[in-house]
């Protein structure tokens, strides 16, 4: 079968059967990883522009490994780098950087939609990096080949996201994802952090966080944004951990091999407790293993032989 | 020159509806004629409106021409233009210009300019406040001398209620309506469309109903407080239509108008972050355009008018998040509003009122057809089929979002002071 898309700007433009070769096409490239030469030539002479506008460490890091690991040139743009702050428009510089004849842009911005903004404009493949509240796909595809690597599956299982909803690309992803591959989302937060809707996007909001962890196969915990919002989201952290803090307590009530994912980075104490993070059951790591062998997915199926070969 | 305009139905509601011809002298409506009448003069220019509806002049209260300041996305001759493709022989600018319209320099200006050019006519509205930033009073009375019909700080809200408040009672004195931009800047929260389900899918910070309706309701408040009077610009939502219905019943002094695109599309609407689909307030729910569409045929919204709001690909062929609030309406509304009369949500003549009548007498002035009259008419054809293109427009602009929409009826003939100024010759 062949993958036919030329960008990837959300889960709810992939098909089921495309997220899984997308997963299937991950699995294979987490091999290369763990060789002693950590490079394979598949992308040799394609080039990718790691093109960020808003700051970011881990995910930015994760594509530029990616990149580099099958052998592409990749290079790194950030917005106090770029001509945006000369008051270029996005749309401007993306054609200016289409000129320079890429093969891949991968993008994180702050306005939803950015990503789709671009790529209706230039030939290079757009993979949205995160834009604004929107989506962050690659998060979600590694996170749902994470929790497939350890439970064999993803249709069936209770998937259980709690934390800023209504601010987080990576829940609206995570949800669509998760629930267009048959398993079953609920989501928790205090009533100022779930958006209006979200159910329709195929999930349960669950009164309290005992109820949403209880039977859990997996517990995904999100970020608490303190830069962002001031005090009329919740009070204080103690409050928030009080609510909303993921503990050993509430570890109990989830199925006994429940795993227990984070898209990072952690506030410690406030979201999740140290010792939950640090717990056998923590796969937080491990989601960033998988994040680059992901990308490189993304990449390959892209830019490589999976647009225009067959692939296995 | 005479003109005599033949064969059509003339409809003045409340006044004629009938078949009937209209005969023009300078720029005076000179006779309304039967038209089996034989016209024996030969120097009379014939206008053939068989199978179409003559309407006294159309006019939009709610326009922003963008001149002084802005050129490049609207200019007084470029929005008079398209006011006259769209019908309407009248329009009242908004003052957001730069400089503001918050003095007769300004007011003098775009009242030469619109006489100069000899389309259709502007009834320009002033700033409450100087500068519009919600401070100190502009100086209203010197600029209704130099011919504002209405002050508004359009765009953004009067914030503090207070001033709100004695901006009302000075206008009270000066027998001039407030028109309102109601929003609570708060709760719109930097929100770039209607708050709900589609919001949440886009990922696009929402504006939820009430930040429409609290300043409605607080407007309503005031308006009884002061006995002065309230005009709510574009209301959006079943809140506020439902708020200014009952404030009518207790008879408070207020009226309302909505524009075409809140009773004919939705939030659902907004697609693939197009930009031509954000406008302020919102595309509301489903729900809510229905109750737009309840409050036009009950009577208590009062007025359609465009909110035509210019912008040119700078503003809007960006982020979602960072386009300009605003769309273009001055050559749609006719159509659109036409739609309501193909699908007997109004009568004809109810549509008129709101386009022309109820317009007319919230500006203070007569456009009843009736001999002595100033000859500012509108001809509609209401059946011819066609579709919305926006680079066939006057406007400088083309930021609409109904582009290859298929409608019924337009306008086929404007005419201001007695000269055609726009006539289709697609008719």
């Amino acid at each position: 079968m062949r993958f036919t898309k030329k960008d990837i700007l959300d889960i709810e433009s992939l098909e089921p059967h495309e997220i899984s070769m997308i997963l299937d096409t991950a699995q294979g490239m987490k091999e290369i990883s763990e060789r002693p030469v950590k490079k394979v030539p598949t992308l040799r002479g394609k080039t990718i522009v790691l093109f960020f506008q808003e700051p970011s460490t881990r995910t930015k890091l994760s594509f530029d490994i990616a990149a580099k690991r099958l052998s592409a040139d990749s290079i790194s743009l950030s917005k106090s780098s770029s001509s945006i702050v000369k008051g270029e428009t996005l749309i401007d510089t993306a054609k200016n950087l289409e000129a320079m004849k890429p093969d891949v842009i991968v993008l994180r911005h702050s306005s939803s939609g950015a990503a789709h903004l671009i790529a209706k404009r230039v030939n290079a493949s757009v993979i949205n990096a995160g834009d604004g509240i929107h989506a962050h796909p690659s998060q979600a595809l590694l996170d749902m080949m994470s929790v497939r690597e350890i439970k064999g599956k993803l249709k069936g299982l209770k998937i259980s996201i709690i934390g800023d909803i209504a601010h987080s690309r990576v829940a609206r992803s995570d949800i669509t994802g998760f629930s267009k591959m048959g398993a079953k989302v609920f989501i928790c937060a205090p009533g100022t952090m779930i958006p209006m809707g979200i159910e329709n996007l195929g999930c349960t909001i669950s009164p309290d966080i005992e109820t949403c962890i209880e039977g859990a196969d997996v517990i995904m915990m999100l970020r608490i944004q303190k830069e962002r919002q001031g005090n009329i989201l919740f009070p204080t952290e103690r409050e928030y951990a009080m609510l909303f803090g993921l503990n050993m307590a509430r570890l109990n009530l989830a199925k006994k091999d429940v795993i227990v994912m984070h898209p990072g980075p952690m506030n410690r104490g406030v979201e999740i407790s140290s010792e939950v993070a640090d717990s056998d059951c923590s796969l937080i790591l491990e989601q960033v293993t998988n994040g680059v062998a992901l990308r490189m997915a993304l990449f390959y199926l892209v830019a490589g032989g999976g647009r225009n070969a067959d692939s296995n | 020159m005479r003109i005599r305009i033949k064969g059509a139905r003339v409809l003045d509601p409340g006044n004629i509806d009938g078949k009937k011809d209209i005969i023009i002298k300078d720029h005076i409506i000179e006779a309304i004629v039967d038209p089996e009448d034989i016209e024996t003069r030969t120097d009379t220019r014939i206008i053939d409106a068989r199978g179409l509806i003559v309407v006294p002049g159309l006019i939009d209260i709610h326009v922003h021409l963008r001149e002084p300041g802005h050129e490049y996305k609207e200019t007084i001759e470029s929005g008079l233009l398209a006011a006259a493709r769209g019908g309407f022989t009248a329009v009242c600018s908004m003052p957001n210009t730069n400089p503001v319209n918050d003095n007769r320099q300004v007011t003098k200006f775009i009242i030469n300019r619109a006489k100069e050019l000899g389309l259709s006519k502007i009834y320009p509205t002033g700033a409450i406040t100087q500068g519009s930033f919600g401070d100190s009073l502009a100086e209203i009375y010197d600029m209704k001398q130099a011919g504002i019909v209405a002050v508004t700080d359009d765009g953004r809200p009067l914030e503090n209620p207070n001033i709100m408040r004695r901006a009302l009672e000075y206008c009270k004195g000066l027998n001039i309506p407030i028109f309102v931009h109601a929003e609570d800047l708060s709760l719109a929260d930097a929100g770039s469309m209607n708050e709900g389900f589609f919001a949440t899918f886009w990922g696009i910070k929402g504006i939820p109903n009430a930040a429409e309706s609290v300043m409605v309701v607080r407007d309503i408040a005031l308006s009884e407080l002061t006995g002065a009077w309230v005009h709510f610009c574009h209301v959006s939502t079943k809140e506020s239509v439902e708020a200014i219905r009952q404030a009518k019943k207790r008879g408070v002094n207020v009226t309302c108008e909505t524009a075409p695109h809140y009773f004919t599309l939705t939030d659902a609407d907004v697609k693939d972050y197009d930009t031509n689909f954000k406008m302020n307030p919102p595309l509301r729910s489903e729900q809510d355009r229905q109750a737009v569409i309840q409050g036009l045929s009950d009577g208590t919204i009062d007025v359609i008018a465009s909110d035509h709001a210019p912008h040119s690909v700078v503003e809007k062929d960006v982020e979602f998040d960072m386009a300009a609030f605003g769309i273009i309406g001055l050559e749609t509304s006719l159509s659109l509003s036409l739609k309501l009369v193909h699908d007997r949500f109004l009568t004809m003549e109810e549509l008129i009122i709101k386009m022309a009548k109820n317009p007319a007498k919230i500006i203070g002035i007569n456009n009843d057809i009736k001999p002595g009259n100033i000859a500012d008419l509108t001809i509609i054809d209401p059946d011819l089929p066609y579709e919305i293109d926006p680079e066939s427009f006057k406007s400088r602009s083309k930021n609409s979002p109904f582009s290859g929409i298929k409608v019924k009826g337009s306008a086929f003939l404007t005419m201001v002071n007695g000269k055609v100024v726009y006539l289709n010759d697609k008719c």
